[in-house]
Order: C-alpha cells, then sequence, then structure tokens
C-alpha cells in the first residue's frame, strides 16, 4: 500500500513547488530559455515524479518547515533566500527535487533547442562520430610487452 | 502460490537445468547444446523488445533514473528483487530479464590478463586461480566471435588476440586523450567494446546512439538475448522467462534434483533435473545457496566451506570528470572510447599491490550532466545556472578508475533476516568495506586521472570517490579452486560439495582483476560448458 508520501502533492505543496522551481531555474532572455515553473515544463516535472515522489513531498516538507506554508507568496529576497537554505542541504530529497526538475527541463523542446540540438530521441537517426586522430596511436604501437605472466607461461 | 495443502505441480525432468539468462547462462546453454541433451533456462525477468529502449523516447536521460537504473532498488520492477545493501560501501547495480546485465552495461569488453590468474605467485597476495589466462584464451577468442567485438590487434598490454571488428571512433575526445597520454608517455589503446561497428552476425551496425547502458535499440551492443539465445534456442534449448527460482533440491544422495520456482502466474512448481547450474551472478547464486539450506546442507547448499557468500568484491571505481573549452563528443557516440595499462601490474614502489585500468568516456547528455553535477559544486541553482551550464554541456572529459579490490572474508553477501523479494524469497544482504590496499590504489588512480585531465587542459577538475552504485562487477562469493576446505567449485566449476550442481557466474572468480568482467566471465562459462561435455560419461565421479 501506498505510504502518504506516494500520494498527489496538495494544492499548497504544488504552489510552493512551482515557485520553488522557478527560483532554481529561472526564466532566461539571454539564451531565450523559459524557467522551471513554465505551464508545459512543470507539467512535466509532475507527470514524472514517479519514483521520486515520496522524497520530493519530505523536500517540500523541508521548505515549508523553512519558509512555512505561503512560500508561494513571499516576496522575492525573502523566498529565494529560504530556497537558497533548502538547496544547500544534502541528502536523498535534495537530491530528487534535483533530479525531478532537471530531467524535465532539459527535454524541453524550447531549452534543447538553445543549446542548439535537435529535440528528438537519439533512434532512429543516431549520430555521427569523427573518426579522430589515429595517427597519436603510432607513439604506442612500438612499445615493448607490458603484461606479466609467471615464469613458463605466456607465448 | 501454492498453499499447504495445494499439490505443488511437477514438469518433465530435463538433464540440464541453468538458473538465469544472462552472461553467463546464455554462454553455458550455447556451450552445451551440441550434446543434444534436453537443457531448460529459467529465468526471473522478461524478454525486453527493442521498441522498450529509452533511445526511442524523449524521456531517454529519465529513464536511467528509473526503469532502466542500475539499481534493483530503485528500478524495483516487479521482476527484480531488493537487495540490502545499507551497510556497503557500495551499491549493487544489475539488471533481470533474459540477457541480465548484458541489457544494462556498457559493453567495455576488456579480458583478464595473464598476471591476474597468478596473484600470490607473482605479488604475494589472495590465492592463485586454479587455471589462467592460457586455459581460457580459445575461449576468449569463441566468445569474441559470438558477441562481436570492436577493437584493435597489437595492444602491448595483452597478449595477441584479433578483435572481430574495426574498433570505434576515436572521435574529439578519443583524440584529446590521447594527445594527454602521449605527451605524458603513457599506454594507451582503444579499448575492446562488444559494439558492432560493422554490420555483424545478424546485427545493424552502431548508429552512435549515445546510451549504450540503459539498452541499444539499434541492437548494435551485444547483449546476449540477440547473440547466444537465439542460436541456443534454434537448437532446442528452452528458456522459461517470468520464473523465479526459490531453492535447489537435493535428494537422499545428496544430489541436486532439481529446483523449486514460481511460474509466471504465481504456482509454486517442482523442475527436476539431473544436473543443475547456476548462472544467477555472485550474489543471485550465493543466496539461492543459502537459501536452499537443508537438514542434509544446513548453512547453505554447496558450502561446507562455509565461503559461500564471502569474498564479494565489487570493483570499486572513482571517476574523475574535467570540462574544456571545446565541444567533445558527448553522447554522440559509444560511451567508452580507450583505456591505458600504464597502471595495471604491481609496482611495489606505489604502495599497493595489483593495480587499475583507466577507462576514458566521452561524456554524457544535457541532462545527465545536470544531474550529475548536483553537489559537485560546478553548477548552481538560479540566474547563475544557465551560463555555468553551458560552460559544462558537452564539454565534459571523464577517466574511470576500475580498481582491483582483493578477496576479503569479511565482505559477503548473506540473507536478509526481514527483507523478502515479492515471492516472500528471503532477500540478500551485503556487507562491503573498501580495504586500505584498494584505498591507496584508488587515490594513486585518482591523482593519475587528474594528472591526464590537467595535461588535456580540463578545468574544473573534481574527483567522485563513492560512486553511489558499482559498475555491477558482482564476483567471488563462490570462489573456485581445489582444495574442498577454501572453494566452492572445483577447477572446472563443479560443485566440491553436491556433485552435479555446477556455478558459472562471476561467483566462481578467486580474484577480481582491474577489467570489466563481462569478458572473463562468458570464457569461464563456455570452459566449463566444454569441460562437461569432455566428462560427460564420468561427470558425478
Amino acid at each position: 500500500m501506498a505510504g502518504n508520501g506516494d500520494c498527489e502533492l496538495t494544492a499548497s505543496e504544488l504552489r510552493n513547488f512551482r515557485r520553488l522551481a522557478g527560483i532554481m531555474l529561472p526564466a532566461c532572455a539571454e539564451y531565450g530559455v523559459p524557467g522551471a515553473d513554465d505551464a508545459a515544463i512543470f507539467a512535466d516535472i509532475m507527470r514524472s515524479l514517479g519514483r521520486d515522489r515520496k522524497d520530493v513531498r519530505k523536500a517540500l516538507a523541508q521548505l515549508r518547515a523553512l519558509a512555512g506554508e505561503d512560500f508561494d507568496t513571499l516576496e522575492a529576497s525573502t523566498a529565494e533566500a529560504a530556497a537558497t537554505a533548502l538547496l544547500g542541504r544534502d541528502g536523498a530529497e535534495i537530491m530528487a527535487l534535483g533530479r525531478a526538475v532537471l530531467q524535465c527541463y532539459y527535454r524541453d523542446d524550447r531549452v534543447v533547442r538553445s543549446l542548439g540540438l535537435e529535440p528528438r530521441a537519439p533512434y532512429p537517426k543516431g549520430h555521427v562520430l569523427e573518426q579522430g586522430d589515429w595517427s597519436l596511436l603510432d607513439a604506442v604501437r612500438g612499445r615493448p610487452r607490458m603484461w606479466r605472466d609467471v615464469e613458463g607461461r605466456g607465448r | 502460490m501454492a498453499g499447504a495443502n495445494t499439490p505443488r505441480p511437477t514438469d518433465d525432468i530435463v538433464d540440464v537445468l541453468i538458473i538465469g539468462s544472462g552472461a553467463s547462462g546464455a554462454a553455458v546453454a550455447w556451450g552445451l547444446v551440441e550434446t543434444r541433451l534436453k537443457i531448460l533456462c529459467l529465468e526471473q525477468g522478461d524478454w525486453v523488445k527493442s521498441s522498450d529502449f529509452p533511445t526511442h523516447g524523449r524521456d531517454w536521460e529519465a529513464r536511467r533514473y528509473s526503469d532502466f537504473d542500475i539499481s534493483p532498488n530503485r528500478r524495483a520492477r516487479d521482476t527484480d528483487y531488493p537487495v540490502n545493501d545499507d551497510n556497503s560501501a557500495m551499491k549493487v547495480a544489475n539488471f533481470n530479464g533474459v540477457g541480465g546485465g548484458t541489457i544494462l552495461y556498457t559493453a567495455h569488453f576488456p579480458r583478464m590478463h595473464p598476471s591476474d590468474f597468478h596473484v600470490r605467485t607473482l605479488d604475494g597476495v589472495a590465492d592463485n586461480w586454479p587455471i589462467d589466462y592460457w586455459t581460457l584464451e580459445p575461449y576468449f577468442a569463441e566468445n569474441d566471435r559470438m558477441m562481436g567485438v570492436a577493437g584493435l590487434a597489437g595492444d602491448p598490454a595483452y597478449p595477441a588476440h584479433e578483435p572481430t571488428m574495426p574498433p570505434v571512433p576515436l572521435g574529439r575526445s578519443g583524440t584529446r586523450y590521447a594527445r594527454a597520454l602521449n605527451e605524458l608517455g603513457w599506454h594507451w589503446w582503444p579499448s575492446d567494446i562488444s559494439v558492432a561497428t560493422t554490420d555483424y552476425d545478424g546485427r545493424a551496425r552502431c548508429i552512435n546512439l549515445g546510451h549504450c547502458t540503459p539498452g541499444c535499440a539499434q541492437g548494435a551492443k551485444a547483449s546476449v538475448d540477440i547473440t547466444y539465445w537465439p542460436r541456443a534456442l534454434r537448437a532446442g534449448v528452452e528458456l522459461r522467462s517470468r520464473c523465479r527460482v526459490r531453492q535447489i533440491t537435493t535428494n537422499e544422495h545428496g544430489m541436486a534434483s532439481g529446483a523449486i520456482y514460481y511460474d509466471p502466474s504465481g504456482m509454486e512448481r517442482f523442475q527436476p533435473a539431473e544436473v543443475v547450474i547456476l548462472a544467477a551472478n555472485g550474489i543471485g547464486t550465493p543466496r539461492l545457496l543459502l537459501n536452499s539450506a537443508s537438514s542434509r546442507f544446513p548453512s547453505g547448499l554447496a558450502n561446507s566451506s562455509g565461503l559461500v557468500g564471502k569474498n564479494l568484491m565489487l570493483h570499486p571505481w572513482p571517476q574523475v570528470s574535467g570540462y574544456v573549452d571545446e565541444e567533445m563528443d558527448g553522447d554522440r557516440g559509444p560511451q567508452t572510447v580507450m583505456w591505458s595499462k600504464e597502471f595495471y601490474e604491481t609496482d611495489p614502489s606505489r604502495g599497493f599491490v595489483r593495480g587499475y585500468t583507466l577507462q576514458f568516456g566521452r561524456g554524457t547528455g544535457p541532462v545527465n550532466e545536470a544531474i550529475t553535477n548536483l553537489g559537485t559544486g560546478r553548477l548552481p541553482w538560479g540566474k547563475n545556472h544557465h551560463r555555468a551550464y553551458r560552460t559544462l554541456m558537452y564539454r565534459r572529459l571523464l577517466a574511470g578508475v576500475a580498481c582491483e579490490d582483493l578477496p576479503e572474508e569479511h565482505n559477503r553477501v548473506t540473507l536478509d533476516p526481514v527483507l523478502k523479494d515479492s515471492h516472500g524469497i528471503p532477500a540478500a544482504k551485503i556487507d562491503y568495506t573498501i580495504s586500505e590496499n584498494t584505498r591507496c590504489m584508488m587515490e594513486h588512480g585518482i591523482a593519475r586521472a587528474t594528472e591526464i585531465l590537467t595535461v588535456a587542459r580540463a578545468k574544473n577538475i573534481f574527483a567522485s570517490r563513492t560512486v553511489l552504485n558499482s559498475p555491477g562487477h558482482l564476483l567471488g562469493t563462490a570462489r573456485m579452486g581445489t582444495d574442498p576446505e577454501r572453494s566452492v567449485v572445483n577447477e572446472w566449476g563443479r560443485s566440491h560439495d553436491v556433485k552435479n550442481l555446477f556455478i558459472v557466474d562471476g561467483s566462481i572468480w578467486v580474484t577480481s582483476g582491474g577489467v570489466n568482467p563481462t569478458s572473463t566471465i562468458q570464457a569461464l562459462a563456455l570452459y566449463i560448458a566444454d569441460s562437461i561435455k569432455r566428462r560427460l560419461a564420468t561427470l558425478f565421479d
């Protein structure tokens, strides 16, 4: 049976998480990218919590302890200070929170294009990989045998 | 499940029952087909379809943290079994399915070195193997043909051998490493990798999907579900998936009589067999032997030596990464490109015995680049994140230090008193600490890897000493040897105690070497199959 942490996020948790995501990865005009609180990205984050749901809820509980129930309505500097305090902590919950946000942010079409990449799955097109400079191996080819064996063995 | 009053169905007897369909189970099955014995393999996992692999979808990187995670505890498919690794410096990695760990391996395919079989004689530590490199040499070659191995002949760090296909490209990353290693005057060579660089034996060549570990959608990576198993099945071997073995049974003569297992519907059944072969990896095999304790074998099956589960070796594997000022290959090619054996053989002046392989990677994808930098201090949250990220993406160099850990009896697999799998079978618990010799080796390797990356003009260098998950090399827990008091199986894989019980997986390793084990595990399985064939008339003597 699912423990309480496996349940859907409450309305308050959702609001706080979205505000937190926007502080973690804010929109950036210089690179033309949305923030992680963007509607499409945040919806993807929520859909994809999966195995991290319980730990993300624990992280949000820590945030609530730091900043109160209404983190989403705090003024910017207070909210950022609380977020920084939370994200500076160690632990599986904070790792899960980061993973949950990053895995969706860096597959968003707009973000992927801003990196100069095609927004597509690797298969079936794959990629081109250049051969590189095989002449560099000439320096190694002439080296004497390096491997050891017991006396009388080896060829 | 069969209740107390429900008769347990009994299947038709088979000549050979193989438990586990991974690297070794597939090889031993194929190795025995010419005997025309009736061979059955029971596998607790599913067949994995090519279309299931993550690189088909836009969530390909995220799935390595979910249903294709290397940890069975996080992956937690219904076909997985949990492992209590709370008291271990390294976490367990595996995959349960047809193909076993070869579904989720990087396909790095080095052989053990000749010295690895003689560590007592050469370096005065641990024990020698009862066989040597030359015993396995023909089986290495046969396995290379079956799996298809890309590489280049002529490596001075190895006895001569001929990979079956050209090496994977050096690419930008390999070229950068090679220049640095040449500047230092240190050995390097393109890795042997079980990835098809040309069309090979019905498999299409690699198209650089870039994520070999969580399964190859192209089928270029040699997992045994597409190499050995199709041939073994065509030759008449039967493979039943989603069948989890609970216990190996014995008869009044102390011989293995078969196995009790749960079929896909959860029904408990008995499969009688003349010969039982365990191929369930270095954790699954001791778990099953310990779960097969009986009044005749009170400390577990085949355990008169007391060594079942002991001497667990996991290959500590620190990683050093750094970033350069131009694009590298990233996730646009097979992940491993080359190795250095400069520090593989023992040099007493280094302050430790034995050695390690340096293994060089290309980089990773956009999501993983960000996630793996959580906690490294390289990637801040907030408004500075985006600029920092763009100095990392596709600019990573990565050197892994594949350390040989020596066998120590306190590193072990036991049965967890509480934790059970979905069928109620007691789970494995592992206790593992890293020895002082290995710690010295790790630090030496980290320092040399840092030196290489520095010469390669990488900056922002960071060493990860404790890698959360082990590389999934599960070795040593039912070691081979000629002395029944100091080993579990003999020099050709047969249990000292139960003469129709064989073990062919990484459990039987005496020492671990400093290389990825799949090539040697499979060569051993082929060798044991050949040993069985040559002794069929006197197999149980």
